[in-house]
């Protein structure tokens, strides 16, 4: 019987579309309740400095890491790709403006959802299933605004910070590769960058940062409280938010591609 | 006062609670009896409005709780002191953040005054020199205290309390049964508290219901409880009287 409800493509797709209507509808709710609490954001500020640090601080050395290595592989990648056919100077505008404007802000959000995503997903997950979310309601103290108002802006603030360090570092890793490489000076390379340089390049990146930020941590909050199911459903939620804030940053970033540019 | 009328709510296609009609006057301590499963946790939790019935009224103090604003909420539960199955403490904060938690989120910013308080409520409940405890370092039994302390912090009117005996072994058990009497004398709360544990209803409960299948099936003194010539009572209480 239940193989055979299965079965019924229609039921099936209607089932998933109904879903995916309902979950909408929850972090549509949860995020203008989440945004609700902002006015009393001055009485809540050790909770967001404390996120701050969790998010931001915390994140620093991965973010570095992978800016690092990400602008080396875009600089062999560029050279690999202008060999015979385009000049090797104009090597560091190319990186440049791929770094600025899609790399270091998707690949930095990416790596945030890993670990931050998914690490508030777990967190809140375990608060839930442990009955620390009811224990918290229990206190007259609202978990949205004691859990989610400071992950949720702490996110939307440090991502664009974030992103400029791994902006910063990426250019570096690429200007390692080119000089120790190949061969191109430090003066063509940042002349390169500078040659083709647009603000609007950096903006761009910072702008799509803080939608990433924003709701990565809001995915993170709504899979954590929706947790059940004990231990298995804590590591289910974590993957969950991870796939989903991913899926979620490069949904975002095509649709503000075409808002931007 | 709690007054619960009609009170309805299924699960998918399981009816847990099917028509519950109690009213618990102040100053009153009722056990809330049943096996696993018949909803027990589930009628408390609807009292303080951690979850929304199918159909029927829930009132405290005059407060209907299903159709309350979320701020009247909120201040009628910082009367409610909820002791939960699995003591739920933050795991992240030390014992003493864990109990003036409440009472800072109120306002109180006197850290001297919340760290006297503290130690004031862990004291009431036998527990000294654990204020910068993490809550991993504690047995069930003191993890069950500190919970009471938290509860107790915010001075209720209500107890509730949720199996505060399950997963304890005897000694703790008794331990924890006889700090409830003390606290209820002490304190005059309204004391309502879902268990199996007959050995806790005897020793606390002026009055026990006994819910089955989603109804109350009985509803009388602890002593009628046991003289009951119902077979379903009879089976519920039979490990006890042996």
């Amino acid at each position: 019987m239940l193989m055979a409800k299965n079965r019924n493509p229609i039921r099936y797709f209607g089932r998933k579309i109904a879903n995916f209507l309902r979950e909408f509808g929850e972090i549509s709710r949860l995020l203008g309740r989440t945004f609700s609490f902002i006015p009393r954001l001055g009485r809540d500020r050790i909770l967001l400095f404390n996120q701050m640090e969790h998010i931001g601080t915390n994140s620093l050395p991965l973010v570095i890491v992978i800016g690092f290595f990400t602008g080396m592989v875009s600089a062999w990648q560029a050279a690999y790709q202008f060999k015979g056919l385009i000049t090797f100077s104009l090597i560091g505008s190319a990186v440049s403006r791929a770094i600025f404007i899609e790399l270091g802000p998707v690949l930095t959000a990416i790596v945030i959802a890993g670990r931050v995503g998914a690490s508030i997903a777990a967190e809140l997950g375990t608060m839930q299933v442990t009955e620390q979310i009811d224990a918290l309601e229990s206190l007259g103290i609202s978990p949205v605004r004691y859990l989610s108002t400071p992950r949720v802006l702490a996110a939307t603030m440090m991502m664009p910070i974030l992103t400029i360090f791994a902006n910063i570092i990426a250019l570096f890793g690429a200007f390692i590769v080119a000089n120790f490489f190949l061969d191109i000076s430090h003066k063509v390379f940042f002349d390169s960058v500078k040659r083709f340089f647009h603000l609007k390049d950096i903006f761009s990146g910072l702008f799509k940062s803080v939608f990433f930020g924003g709701v990565t941590a809001l995915i993170g909050v709504h899979v954590g409280l929706k947790t059940g199911g004990g231990a298995e459903g804590v590591g289910k939620s974590s993957i969950r938010a991870f796939v989903l804030s991913a899926a979620m940053v490069l949904i975002l970033d095509y649709i503000l591609w075409t808002i931007i540019f | 006062m709690i007054e619960i009328t009609d009170l309805r709510k299924s699960f998918d296609s399981n009816d847990v609670l099917r028509g519950i009609d109690i009213t618990i006057h102040d100053g009153e301590t009722v056990a809330i009896i049943g096996e696993s499963g018949c909803g027990k946790s589930v009628l408390l939790k609807h009292i303080i409005g951690l979850m929304h019935p199918d159909s029927g009224t829930v009132t405290v103090d005059g407060i209907s709780i299903p159709d309350a604003k979320e701020e009247v909420l909120y201040a009628l539960r910082r009367r409610i002191g909820f002791l939960f199955q699995s003591a739920a403490l933050f795991d992240s904060m030390t014992v003493y953040e864990n109990v003036v938690l409440g009472l800072w989120e109120a306002g109180e910013r006197d850290e001297d005054k919340l760290r006297e308080i503290a130690t004031e409520k862990l004291g009431l409940v036998g527990l000294r020199g654990i204020l910068d405890s993490k809550p991993s370092s504690l047995s069930g039994g003191m993890k069950k205290r500190v919970g009471l302390a938290r509860a107790l912090a915010m001075q209720p009117q209500y107890m509730f309390y949720d199996e505060p005996t399950t997963g304890l072994d005897p000694v703790t058990s008794d331990q924890i049964d006889f700090l409830i009497l003390s606290l209820t004398e002490r304190l005059s709360t309204t004391n309502l508290i879902v268990t199996h544990d007959l050995f806790t209803v005897n020793r606390i409960a002026k009055r026990v219901i006994y819910l089955n299948k989603g109804l109350i099936f009985f509803d009388g003194t602890p002593q009628e409880l046991m003289q009951s010539s119902d077979r379903q009572v009879m089976q519920f209480v039979e490990r006890f009287v042996r």
